[in-house]
């Protein structure tokens, strides 16, 4: 079993798979990253990754581009944050309840839009998806789509805004010390509400590499709890885009590894183990770091004007 | 914008923002029912038919509230004490497949039981699989401090491919030709019916019981006072003496012992066997149930009858006309989101300035 291991681990083939197993969890966890470094949690990230895998896929099979797709996606999902923004921000319901309805509203809305828009189909029907970049004739990269790409660009990209720029100072502001923010002028509402949108815009993207590059079409349950997975990897990466990276790397590398060795039948084990393998390790890395976790001081508090 | 609390909140308000959120809904689905190009009225007509229109649709309508109003009750408990309890989907298959483990594959333990004790050995051992599943959160958030809903999702996940696991290996039904289904219940164990030629079965009783009880434990003893402090202040609670980490733990363990009921119940009074569909997320349903009845348990019972029809009517609907029976799920995560906000309202006034 070891020998089989160690050949697996040599072969660039396993990597280009880490890569790509990585990639939504990549665009997602920056999503949550993003709202949750302005103090709002987004649990509406798994509705919202379906519904940007549908409507990116949904206008690219209605004849668009790949990357308008992409956008159609971005759009979704920042409409469905502009909605959980409304109603935790000024509103400021509970931010567990409001996310859990956004998925639920965000995925019967897509699987009830697939089904007016296909009543009929048995098999779904397919695009023409990315197609991977052979011409940069890299190990790994070359394997990948330009989506996977755009998730590595975008973590130091985020990285730079969130330390770097007045926006990013202003998100940490309002999800450390709102009530210090607005004295310095800034509309804690405004910035939240910003911050959610833009989050979930990512994780739209997050859904739409689903359906535009790992598969070619839209299927029920999809997405299969990988939205959890990234709030998880938020907490595992300290709210830090790098290790948010990291953390989603690791993931993908046991995940692959996991598929391999399910496929190789190491050890006898029932498939189902080794498919619970990644959920399990998400709980245990939840756990190990929730001691020295540094939360948003304002993660989950509501800000209202005036009151403490 | 921002948030004025209203002085007082006049009984007018408290009872009219939930039938204002079931309008706003219904208007907000009729959009979507005109996009599937159906006539609004008469698919809404159906759906209020084959929901509540018959003796028939009633009785689809409570089979299908029995499991909801446990899972409603699951997340009702729970919520009142801010332990975000989601796995009620995954706490529901575990009972399900603990009651099949006693009931169903009595290697040597239940032969020689009497019916009725097996029964309530039954009943115990899938509450205490959804209590025990549902303990490793509620310790990770006390003693970690980390975030239940997560964890309680993750669980989910886990709990499914376990039961999946289970119908492929040791609670295999030889007789099923292939099919992923479990052994089967004794016939001596499945529950008995409520009324003749329906599947309303008497664990709706049960359910209803549960909710009385659960009512009752909220109200009137001191540990119901106790999940209410923690509920609305954790810190003050601490302050005032209250044990927060046990309430928030025999919270935990309660929610889950009733959805793993919610489990034992459906196979025991509907299915007979546990198989990988046999709940179509009740556990995420119930969520939607707790919050539409303001967290009340008795609340809850009337919330899950309304859902229960909902779902039933969507299905006997969808035969009728072009209209997916998704138009259920978005009618009850639209009720979700607009009972907050009507909650809300009745009790602060809105100021765009």
């Amino acid at each position: 079993m070891l020998d089989a291991l160690a050949a697996m681990l040599v072969h660039a083939d396993f990597w280009s798979a880490v890569l790509r197993i990585a990639t939504p969890l990549i665009l997602g966890t920056l999503g949550v990253l993003l709202c949750e470094r302005a103090g709002v949690l987004n649990l509406g990230i798994e509705g919202i990754m379906v519904a940007g895998a549908f409507t990116g896929w949904l206008a690219v099979h209605a004849g668009a581009g790949l990357w308008t797709g992409v956008l159609v996606a971005a759009a979704t999902g920042a409409l469905f944050g502009a909605l959980h923004g409304v109603l935790t921000v000024p509103l400021a319901l509970s931010q567990h309840v409001s996310g859990l309805g956004i998925t639920m509203f965000a995925s019967s809305v897509a699987y009830y839009a697939y089904r007016v828009s296909f009543p009929n189909v048995t098999t779904p029907p397919t695009i023409r998806p990315f197609v991977e970049m052979r011409w940069l004739e890299l190990p790994v990269l070359s394997a990948q789509t330009p989506l996977t790409l755009l998730a590595l660009a975008l973590v130091p990209l985020v990285a730079w805004v969130l330390a770097r720029t007045p926006a990013g100072l202003a998100v940490r502001m309002v999800g450390e010390n709102p009530a210090a923010a607005e004295g310095q002028g800034l509309s804690v509402s405004a910035v939240r509400i910003g911050a959610i949108v833009a989050g979930s815009a990512l994780m739209g993207v997050a859904g739409a590499f689903l359906t535009l590059s790992a598969f070619n079409a839209f299927f029920f349950n999809m997405v299969n709890g990988r939205g959890w997975i990234c709030v998880a990897l938020v907490v595992f990466a300290g709210w830090r885009p790098g290790k948010a990276l990291a953390g989603a790397l690791l993931f993908a590398f046991f995940d692959a590894m996991q598929l391999r060795l399910q496929q190789a039948d190491a050890g006898g084990l029932p498939y189902q183990a080794w498919l619970m393998l990644p959920y399990l390790l998400s709980i245990v890395a939840l756990v190990a770091v929730a001691r020295r976790a540094s939360y948003p001081q304002a993660l989950m508090r509501p800000y209202r004007k005036g009151e403490r | 914008m921002r948030l004025e609390a209203r002085g007082a909140i006049s009984p007018a308000m408290a009872i009219a923002a939930p039938f204002a959120a079931i309008a706003f809904t219904l208007a907000v689905a009729a959009l979507f029912v005109a996009w599937a190009g159906a006539p609004v009225g008469r698919t809404y007509a159906l759906i209020f038919e084959g929901g509540f229109g018959s003796r028939f649709a009633w009785s689809e309508t409570l089979t299908r509230a029995t499991p909801l109003i446990l899972t409603g009750l699951a997340a009702a408990i729970a919520f009142r004490a801010r332990l975000y309890n989601i796995g009620a989907e995954g706490q529901l298959y575990a009972g399900a497949l603990a009651a099949v483990a006693v009931g169903g594959l009595h290697g040597g333990i239940g032969a020689d039981l009497p019916p009725a004790w097996l029964f309530a050995a039954l009943l115990g051992s899938a509450a205490l699989a959804g209590a025990l599943l549902m303990a490793l959160p509620a310790i990770a958030k006390t003693r970690f401090g980390v975030d239940e809903v997560v964890t309680t999702l993750l669980l989910n996940f886990v709990v499914l491919l376990f039961v999946s696991m289970m119908l492929d290996g040791p609670m295999k039904d030889p007789a099923a030709m292939g099919w992923p289904q479990s052994v089967t219940l004794d016939d001596e164990l499945l529950l008995g019916k409520l009324v003749d030629r329906t599947r309303v079965h008497s664990g709706l009783l049960i359910a209803m019981g549960l909710a009385v009880i659960a009512w009752a434990a909220l109200r009137m003893t001191t540990f119901g006072f106790e999940v209410r402090a923690v509920g609305a202040n954790p810190r003050a609670a601490r302050f005032a003496g209250v044990p927060v980490t046990r309430t928030i733990l025999l919270v935990g363990l309660a929610s889950g012992a009733a959805a793993g009921l919610a489990g034992a119940i459906e196979v025991a009074g509907r299915t007979g066997y546990v198989t990988l569909d046999m709940s179509p997320g009740y556990g995420y349903t119930g969520i939607v149930i707790a919050m539409l009845a303001g967290l009340n348990p008795l609340g809850v019972i009337a919330a899950a009858v309304f859902v229960a029809g909902v779902l039933v009517g969507a299905d006997s609907m969808s035969r009728a006309v072009a209209v997916p029976t998704y138009i259920a799920d978005v009618i009850v995560a639209v009720a979700l989101i607009a009972m907050l906000v009507a909650t809300l309202s009745a009790r602060y006034r809105l100021r765009l300035r």
